[in-house]
C-alpha cells in the first residue's frame, strides 16, 4: 500500500481551526508506491477492446513478483488494466466487485457498462486525490455494451479521457507512437494482436520494468477472455545489445589484456609478471598492442 | 374529536387489524384529483385533472419533470408529492453525476418504494399521502381505468398522437360531465427522442379541438361563473411549465414549483 | 528502497488555450482539442469546450481533472436552476455562478482558467473571464490558458476595445461581424500552434447567435 506518514499527530487539537495549513506546516507527508506494475496498452479493434500487459510486479527497481495478474474483467461488459501500485489496484478491484453485486442484486436486467465503469472510476481516484490520499495507479478501462465499444483512462489524480487506443507509464512513449502510426478502425483479432506485441516487445527492450511474462485480454460483446501467460520471441543479438556504448563519442570501452610489462625480460629467468593494462577505445597504443 | 384511538401513529394497529395512517394516506390519494400515465413502445403520456381549491386560487401543480427521462404525476398530497419530486430529482442528478449516465426509471421507483415504506415502520413518521404515476389514480379514477383496461393491448403500437389522444379520453372519463378543456388538465410527452416535457395550454387545446373530444359530449352543464379567472391562473403557470423542454420564458416563475 | 517518484503533487498542466469574442448579435467560443501531460500528448480529441445553458458556453483549460469536476458541478447547479425555475440559465448569472464555484475551493483551487462566453438577455455577445479562483469580468474578448500569452496581444492589437476606463462606459463587443470574428479565431489559433505545444491538433469553434447554436472544426499542426 502507499505510505502516508506524518511527523506530527494530523490532528493536532490547539490548532483545530485552519486544519488543512496547520497540517501542511507542521507535518510532512511521504508518498510512494511499493510494488508496481508497469505500462499497460490497448486498443480498439473490429469487434472490440484488446488490452496487454506483462505480468511484473517491481519493489523500486527489483522484480519481485512475476506473476501479478494486472488485467481484470469487471463485470460483464468491461475491462480493466491497471499500472502503477499493486495494493492500491487489488483496493480498486474490491470496490468494483462491491459496486457490481450492489447492481446485479437490482435484479431488473439493468447494468453498469464500461461508460459508467469508467465515470465511477474517475471519480474515486479524483476523490482520494481531494484528500491528498491517492490511490497510486493509471487504470486502463476497455469494453464493449449495445455494440459501442469503449476505451478510455483515468490517472491518480483523476485525469480521464477516452481514445481509439491508450497506453500508461512508459508505454505513452514508446507504444503510442507506434500506434498512431498503424492503428486503423477495422483491425482483425489477429492484427490487433500481433500490433499489441509489437508494442510489448518494443516496451521489453527498452523498459527495465517489463518482464517477458505478458497477457493479453479480449472483450467483445461475447464475453471477456484473457489469455494465458505467454512470452515474446525477442531477438537480443544486435549489435547494439551486444555492446551498447561501443564507439559512442566520449564512452570508455574497457580492455583488460594480460601483458607482460617488458618482452625483454624474458631473458632472466623469471615467472613473468603480469600486469593488467587498462585503456581507452581507439587509442594507437591500444591498437598496436592488441594486434600484438 | 379524533376518529378513535388507534390512529395516532403509523405503528399501533387496531384491534380489527388494521393500520389507520395507511388508510388515511391511501384515502388522499382517492380523494385527489385524477393522474394518468399510459404507455407505447416508443412514448409515456402522463395526464392529470387540475382542480383549483377555490374560487380565487388556482390549482396546484401535479406533474413534474424529474430528468429529461423520468416524469412524474401525482394525486393526493401536493406537498408530499414535491418532496418525494425533489428527492426523485436529486437522485436522478447523483447518478448522472456519477456514472454519466441516466438513472434508470425501474430503480428509482424502487428506491422510492423502499423510502415509503420505511415510514409505515416508524412511528415518528407518517405515510406519505400521495400517489405517483401508476396507470390511474386519484378521485373518480375508476372511470379512466375501465377506459384503459378496455383499451391498453392497442396501447403498444400507438402513435405519439394517439396515445395523447387516450389520454384525454380517459381524463374526460374522470370529469363526469364536466367539459374537457386544458385548462382543468395538464398533459405530458416523454418518448424517444423527445425528452419529458409539459405540453402547453395552446397545444393541449388544439388537441382536444382537432379531437373533436367535447363534441361527443352530451351538452356541457352550465359552468362556474369563476371558472375563467382559474383558467386564467392555470394557463399562465400551464405556459411557464412548458418551457422547461423548449425555449426559456424571461417571465417571472410561477410560485408552485 | 530509494525514492523513485518525484514529490505527488495533486496538480498537472493539461495545456491548451480557449477564446471567446463577444459582437453584437453573436459570440465566438473556440478552443484547442489537444491534452498533453509534460511532452506527452494525451489525446489528441479532447472537447474543453462545455455548453452550460442555451445560451452559455465555457472553454477551459488548466487541470483536465479539475476542469472536469468543475463542469459536472455547474451541470447540476443548472438542472437544480432549471427544476426550480423553469428556464434556462442566463449568461450573465452563469457568469456569477462560476465564480461563486471557483471562490467556493479558494483554498485548494480549481486549477482551471476560464472563458465564459454567451448571449445576455438582450440578445447581445457577452464574454467573461476568470482567474483560477473566481475573479471575473465582463470584456468584448478574451483568452486563456498555456496560448494566451501569444494570443492575448494579438487580439489586443487587432480589436483596440475601447479602455474600460472611458466614462461613460463603452460598450465592449467587438465591431467585427460574426465571419470575421470567425476568421480571427482560425488566425490566431493556427499562429498559437506554431510556437506553443500545448495548443495544436484540431480547433473547435462554437458560435451562439439568434439562431442558435453552431460548431465547427479546423485541422491544426499535429507536431
Amino acid at each position: 500500500m502507499t505510505r502516508k506518514t506524518s511527523l506530527t499527530m494530523e490532528s493536532n487539537q490547539s490548532n483545530q481551526h485552519n486544519s488543512l495549513l496547520a497540517s501542511e506546516a507542521d507535518s510532512q507527508r511521504t508518498l510512494y508506491p511499493y510494488v508496481t506494475g508497469t505500462s499497460v496498452v490497448a486498443i480498439k479493434y473490429k469487434d472490440g477492446i484488446l488490452m496487454a500487459s506483462d505480468m511484473g510486479g517491481s519493489y523500486g527497481s527489483t522484480l519481485r513478483y512475476k506473476s501479478v495478474e494486472r488485467i481484470k474483467p469487471v463485470g460483464k461488459h468491461s475491462l480493466l488494466g491497471a499500472s502503477g501500485e499493486i495494493s492500491d489496484f487489488q483496493e480498486i478491484l474490491r470496490y468494483l466487485d462491491e459496486l457490481i453485486l450492489y447492481d446485479n442484486m437490482w435484479d431488473d436486467g439493468n447494468s453498469l457498462g464500461p461508460k459508467e465503469v469508467h465515470s465511477y472510476l474517475t471519480r474515486v481516484m479524483y476523490n482520494r486525490r481531494n484528500k491528498f490520499n491517492p490511490l497510486w495507479n493509471s487504470l486502463i478501462l476497455g469494453g464493449v455494451k449495445n455494440g459501442h465499444k469503449y476505451l478510455g483512462m483515468v490517472s491518480m489524480i483523476g485525469v480521464n479521457f477516452e481514445d481509439d487506443h491508450v497506453a500508461t507509464g512508459f508505454g505513452n512513449h514508446l507504444a503510442r507512437p507506434i500506434l498512431r502510426d498503424e492503428w486503423h478502425e477495422n483491425l482483425s483479432f489477429e492484427d490487433g494482436v500481433k500490433l499489441l506485441e509489437k508494442c510489448m516487445r518494443v516496451l521489453l527492450y527498452r523498459d527495465r520494468s517489463a518482464i517477458n511474462k505478458l497477457q493479453i485480454a479480449k472483450i467483445t460483446e461475447e464475453g471477456v477472455t484473457v489469455s494465458q501467460p505467454y512470452s515474446l520471441k525477442t531477438f537480443w543479438g544486435f549489435s547494439a545489445f551486444q555492446n551498447p556504448t561501443v564507439g559512442a563519442e566520449g564512452s570508455w570501452w574497457v580492455v583488460v589484456r594480460w601483458v607482460r610489462p617488458n618482452p625483454d625480460q624474458k631473458k632472466l629467468r623469471r615467472p613473468p609478471l603480469l600486469l593488467p593494462l587498462i585503456l581507452p577505445p581507439r587509442s594507437p597504443q591500444l591498437a598496436a598492442n592488441l594486434d600484438a | 374529536m379524533f376518529r378513535n384511538q388507534y390512529d395516532t401513529d403509523v405503528t399501533t394497529w387496531s384491534p380489527t387489524g388494521r393500520l389507520f395512517q395507511v388508510e388515511y394516506s391511501m384515502e388522499a390519494v382517492k380523494q385527489g384529483s385524477a393522474a394518468i400515465g399510459l404507455r407505447s413502445k416508443t412514448h409515456v403520456v402522463l395526464a392529470c385533472v387540475n382542480k383549483a381549491n377555490s374560487e380565487l386560487s388556482s390549482h396546484q401543480k401535479k406533474i413534474f419533470k424529474v430528468d429529461d427521462h423520468i416524469g412524474v404525476a401525482i394525486a393526493g398530497l401536493t406537498a408530499d408529492g414535491r418532496v418525494l419530486s425533489r428527492y426523485m430529482r436529486s437522485e436522478a442528478i447523483n447518478h448522472s453525476f456519477t456514472y454519466e449516465s441516466p438513472l434508470p426509471v425501474g430503480r428509482l421507483v424502487v428506491q422510492l418504494a423502499d423510502k415509503a415504506q420505511v415510514c409505515t415502520q416508524r412511528s415518528w413518521k407518517r405515510p406519505y399521502g400521495v400517489g405517483l404515476l401508476a396507470f390511474a389514480i386519484g378521485s373518480r379514477s375508476q372511470a379512466a381505468k375501465t377506459y384503459l383496461e378496455r383499451r391498453f393491448e392497442n396501447f403498444t403500437n400507438s402513435s405519439r398522437e394517439d396515445l395523447i389522444k387516450d389520454a384525454l379520453i380517459a381524463t374526460r372519463e374522470t370529469l363526469q360531465g364536466e367539459k374537457l378543456k386544458s385548462s382543468i388538465c395538464t398533459v405530458s410527452v416523454v418518448g424517444v427522442g423527445e425528452p419529458f416535457h409539459i405540453l402547453d395550454q395552446e397545444t393541449v387545446q388544439q388537441l382536444i379541438d382537432t379531437f373533436e373530444l367535447v363534441t361527443e359530449e352530451e351538452p356541457p352543464a352550465p359552468e362556474p361563473a369563476s371558472e375563467p379567472a382559474a383558467a386564467d391562473q392555470g394557463g399562465a403557470e400551464q405556459g411557464a411549465g412548458a418551457e422547461q423542454g423548449a425555449a426559456p420564458d424571461e417571465g417571472v416563475a410561477p410560485m408552485d414549483i | 528502497m530509494t525514492k523513485q517518484q518525484a514529490n505527488w503533487s495533486p496538480y498537472d498542466n493539461n495545456g491548451g488555450s480557449c477564446v471567446a469574442i463577444a459582437g453584437a448579435d453573436y459570440c465566438v467560443i473556440a478552443a484547442d482539442t489537444r491534452m498533453s501531460s509534460g511532452y506527452n500528448i494525451l489525446t489528441r480529441e479532447y472537447s474543453k469546450i462545455c455548453k452550460l445553458a442555451d445560451k452559455a458556453v465555457m472553454a477551459s483549460s488548466g487541470f483536465q481533472a479539475d476542469v472536469n469536476a468543475l463542469q459536472k458541478q455547474l451541470a447540476a447547479k443548472h438542472l437544480t436552476y432549471q427544476h426550480q425555475h423553469n428556464k434556462q440559465m442566463s449568461c450573465p448569472a452563469m457568469a456569477q455562478l462560476l465564480s461563486n464555484t471557483l471562490y467556493y475551493k479558494r483554498f485548494f483551487p480549481y486549477y482551471a482558467f476560464n472563458v465564459l462566453g454567451g448571449l445576455d438577455s438582450e440578445g447581445k455577445g457577452c464574454v467573461f473571464t476568470y482567474d483560477a479562483v473566481g475573479s471575473y469580468e465582463r470584456v468584448g474578448y478574451s483568452s486563456q490558458g498555456s496560448g494566451s500569452t501569444l494570443i492575448m496581444p494579438f487580439l489586443d492589437n487587432q480589436l483596440k476595445s475601447p479602455s474600460p476606463l472611458l466614462l461613460p462606459a463603452q460598450d465592449a463587443v467587438t465591431p467585427l461581424s460574426e465571419s470575421e470574428a470567425v476568421d480571427l479565431v482560425k488566425t490566431v489559433f493556427a499562429s498559437a500552434t506554431e510556437r506553443d505545444i500545448y495548443t495544436g491538433d484540431k480547433l473547435e469553434i462554437v458560435v451562439l447567435n439568434a439562431g442558435g447554436i453552431h460548431r465547427e472544426y479546423m485541422e491544426l499542426r499535429k507536431d
